[in-house]
């Protein structure tokens, strides 16, 4: 880190030498509170997730025993397996909401603005607040069920709030709601961004515009994709409010996510070593997503 | 933003038809109504009795519109515990955020100049490092995070609070600020340099006029970040120092004595409030900033 260009400055004068140390001085803070509370912490959980630390750290390294323990916790298992379900609809649903709403978006609409606004909207929201109006909405007997109810349909059923077979799926359209407005504004930015020449010169070909959107423009967008693709994961990886909020987990821990699981595991059942594991596993997760993302972008930017 | 020109040329999928015009208005019609319906009901609920809840459903208009459920939500509803409502919670929401918001920023800002015009060997490196820290679940640091602050005795504390938020609020900040920043031209500040105008003259005079919108952006974010968070808020905080949004899952989820909705739906347009402000009145620079920073970034 020592070496400076030190061509346009002398050496010699100490007021140059702190000018030329002067933004490592600012930028240091920032690098230790970086390498520690983001990389030590990891490691440091790391550690942990070897130990059996149950009410508080205790370091007696049991190996890979917490891993194994959680592999075999029926509780965790529910979990990995509902974030499968949740953040695959919850993605699928939302790029191909986006998508439609952006390209209906982009036909010259009046008060597009205002439309705008009113997708984007939940996204201000915390999901605590999300949670609690669509518990609200979804409440057996006093929400949505009895709204269709008293408009005539009177053996309309809608209780997957409670039903441990259906509750997860509670959670993908709250999720949905508060998130394909933004995916939306991602991909009119996106469709914005498209050159104009080419579909014109398409249009010239006779190609018919289903045909242009298909083949020329949504693969243009296709950065925006994956754009999308990663924040989507990102939040359904970490999604933890709205569980809480919505369902608690329940019926009994039908709705349990790998988030929800490491609080509870770690915070209310004092258990820290199988939640430092469990923490972990969703660590490897997002990598596991991240790693190749990070490294096409990366060789992408070289070629430019 | 504005359509811009280049859109011209893709309005026909359904300008030719009359027929489809129409579906496609009703089709976003329909799309606005979902949007909007949670937070009618909300609204609608909030103001009805409970006997009116009973009686009416989720978007029937409240009979008569009573206050009464906002007034024991802000100060008199039971949040755990205590049932002083979710009035004391709101003011705890602000004193961790405006600090957090604040301090994050400015040294987003100052990282981000860094980053971009004072280069160093090492600080794309560590700015690529720094990239992580937006993307790995908090789950990972919470742990550690919380032995920490006990050791600091900051532990539910609301500077035990704002110090967590400034720490992970920093990875998106700086890259908030470098991915604007790389777009201001060297030669301006390298100008400066050789005029002799040392680090925080040329941030002060030339980087800082520069940034208004950056600066809009990163801290509406960052509110809305800190004053939506529930997970730090639920692990480092206790008692009297809890944000809003524990305050009000406590409220929602307490099993204790009948269930009133409309609290319930008063204390969560409460907790809502202030995003929702700051987003209606300065959205237009969140969603550029956003797009911008996200399909770049």
């Amino acid at each position: 880190m020592s070496t400076h260009s030190g061509h346009t400055l002398p050496r010699s004068n100490p007021l140059d030498l702190l000018q030329r140390w002067i933004p490592k001085l600012v930028l240091g803070p920032t690098i230790i509170t970086t390498l520690l509370f983001i990389y030590g912490y990891v490691i440091w959980t790391g550690v942990l997730s070897l130990t059996k630390s149950r009410f508080l750290p205790r370091y007696d390294f049991v190996r890979f025993l917490q891993y194994e323990k959680l592999m075999d916790n029926d509780r965790w298992l529910v979990a990995s397996y509902n974030i499968l379900i949740f953040g695959g609809l919850f993605i699928l649903i939302c790029l191909a909401v986006g998508v439609i709403m952006a390209i209906l978006l982009d036909q010259k609409i009046r008060a597009e603005g205002s439309i705008r606004t009113v997708f984007l909207y939940p996204m201000a929201l915390s999901f605590i607040v999300t949670g609690t109006a669509w518990k609200w909405i979804l409440n057996p007997g006093l929400g949505l069920e009895k709204m269709v109810q008293d408009l005539g349909f009177t053996d309309f059923q809608f209780d997957w709030l409670v039903d441990p077979n259906m509750a997860i799926y509670t959670l993908v359209i709250a999720a949905v709601w508060q998130s394909s407005g933004f995916v939306m504004a991602l991909f009119l930015a996106g469709l914005r961004g498209v050159d104009s020449s080419i579909v014109k010169a398409a249009q010239l070909d006779g190609a018919s515009m289903p045909t242009i959107y298909r083949r020329i423009i949504l693969p243009h967008l296709r950065p925006v994709f994956f754009s999308a693709f990663i924040i989507l994961s990102h939040i359904a990886i970490k999604s933890f409010d709205l569980v809480m909020a919505l369902t608690g987990g329940g019926p009994g821990y039908s709705t349990d996510l790998p988030a929800t699981f490491m609080y509870v595991t770690s915070f209310s059942r004092g258990q820290i070593g199988l939640g430092s594991a469990s923490a972990m596993m969703m660590l490897g997760a997002v990598l596991a997503i991240l790693i190749p993302y990070l490294y096409s972008e990366l060789r992408g930017k070289q070629h430019d | 933003m504005a359509p811009t020109p280049s859109t011209s040329a893709k309005t026909s999928l359904f300008s030719t038809a009359g027929f489809a015009r129409l579906a496609l208005y009703a089709i976003l019609l329909l799309a606005v109504l979902f949007y909007l319906m949670p937070l009618i009901v909300m609204i609608f609920t909030s103001l009805k009795s409970m006997d009116d809840i009973r009686a009416g459903n989720l978007l029937s208009v409240p009979e008569v519109f009573l206050f009464d459920a906002w007034i024991k939500a802000w100060s008199g509803a039971c949040t755990g515990v205590s049932c002083e409502g979710v009035g004391t919670y709101f003011w705890n929401s602000f004193q961790i955020t405006l600090p957090a918001v604040l301090i994050s920023t400015l040294l987003g800002a100052l990282n981000g100049y860094v980053l971009t015009q004072w280069k160093f060997r090492g600080s794309d490196l560590f700015f690529g490092m720094m990239l992580f820290g937006c993307f790995i679940p908090f789950q990972v640091v919470i742990l550690p995070m919380a032995q920490t602050l006990g050791w600091l005795g900051l532990a539910n504390t609301t500077t035990g609070l704002v110090f967590v938020h400034i720490v992970y609020g920093m990875a998106f900040t700086t890259l908030f600020f470098r991915n604007f920043y790389v777009a201001v031209p060297t030669e301006l500040v390298s100008a400066a340099k050789i005029d002799g105008a040392g680090f925080f003259t040329i941030f002060w005079r030339i980087i800082l006029p520069l940034s208004t919108p950056i600066f809009v952006v990163c801290i509406i974010w960052q509110f809305t970040q800190v004053w939506n968070d529930f997970l730090f808020g639920v692990v480092f905080s206790g008692g009297d120092t809890q944000p809003i949004t524990v305050a009000l899952n406590n409220l929602v989820n307490s099993s204790t004595g009948v269930k009133e909705y409309n609290v319930d739906m008063a204390a969560a347009m409460i907790a809502a409030l202030p995003t929702l402000l700051v987003y209606v009145l300065a959205g237009k620079y969140f969603v550029r900033g956003l797009t911008a920073g996200a399909v770049k970034g």
